[in-house]
């Protein structure tokens, strides 16, 4: 599994999920904005955390319109996998990787905690290593997490079964614990052919048990056993 | 050439920003505000001189960044 991190002015994270998938056995290769090319053989392409462009008119919607997104979206075109995490996950949705858009959240409130989620469906690149319906335990920190789409858009993402992470409480009840006012309590979806995914919560925070826990680690663990 | 574009949320979106100058505004004890929405105005100058032009420019430039239509509504002006 080779894996292409994008860095972004202002992105922040890139060390850290570089790391996370380092650990789960990845090769990865840090790769710049401005480029105009993926490094050759990019399996996945990362769109790491952070505040590009310091967030400046909409979250993520000037890094959507850097050189490499092109790259990006023909990778994506071509079936390639994509994960976007936080800021990542705004700028897949403003370049129309992703449907819908993220807002500021509904309490107004830039939200850091630690946070639990319910998987999804566990038949993708993405979640294999989990069960479904698994609740897991991350963390958050976001100030525009409040996932909004059409109602069309919402009933097609229910109906395909692409919502990969809602946000629940402990017990995995997910009418609680909202920490921004998604939709349907959206943490995480997929596109339609499920090689795209973007979510709010950090994975890559909670992969070492020195710091917290290490639910995230599934989610790397199953993308580098990916084909 | 001058113009303004102007960048509101849809009707529906929720706007929690806006809802927060509302209550400020409202705190002052103001009287006759019923709601507020926030958006964003843009004044830009064009290089053309071609009215149409600059409108079908500023048109491009609202559906390519400006705007996201998920959510919000753009009003394109040429001042001239």
């Amino acid at each position: 599994m080779r894996a292409a991190v994008i860095t972004f002015p202002g992105t922040n994270r890139d060390g850290d999920i570089a790391r996370a998938l380092r650990m789960a056995g990845a090769e990865v290769i840090q790769s710049w904005h401005a480029e105009h090319d993926l490094p050759a053989g990019t399996d996945l392409v990362v769109l790491p955390g952070g505040f590009a462009y310091g967030d400046y008119m909409r979250t993520g919607a000037i890094a959507a319109r850097a050189n490499i997104m092109d790259a990006v979206r023909a990778h994506a075109a071509r079936g390639g996998y994509v994960l976007g995490v936080c800021n990542g996950f705004q700028i897949a949705c403003e370049a129309g990787l992703l449907p819908g858009v993220l807002m500021r959240n509904a309490g107004l409130k830039f939200v850091c905690r630690m946070q639990h989620l319910q998987v999804g469906r566990v038949d993708t690149a993405f979640t294999r290593h989990y069960t479904a319906g698994q609740v897991i335990k991350v963390c958050v920190a976001h100030g525009e997490g409040n996932y909004v789409c059409d109602d069309e858009t919402a009933l097609r993402l229910e109906g395909e079964n692409r919502i990969a992470f809602r946000y629940c409480d402990a017990a995995g009840d997910i009418t609680r614990e909202n920490p921004n006012g998604s939709r349907h309590a959206i943490a995480g979806i997929y596109s339609d052919n499920l090689r795209v995914l973007g979510m709010m919560p950090h994975p890559e925070n909670l992969v070492e048990s020195l710091v917290g826990g290490t639910d995230g680690q599934g989610l790397f663990a199953s993308l580098v056993a990916a084909e | 050439m001058k113009a303004r574009v102007t960048v509101t949320l849809k009707t529906g979106v929720l706007d929690p920003q806006g809802k927060a100058i509302e209550g400020a505004l409202k705190s002052f004890g103001l009287e006759g505000i019923d709601s507020v929405r926030q958006g964003k105005v843009f004044d830009i100058e064009i290089a053309t001189q071609d009215r149409s032009r600059a409108e079908a420019l500023l048109k491009e430039a609202c559906e390519k960044l400006l705007a996201n239509t998920v959510v919000e509504n753009y009003k394109v002006e040429v001042i001239g």
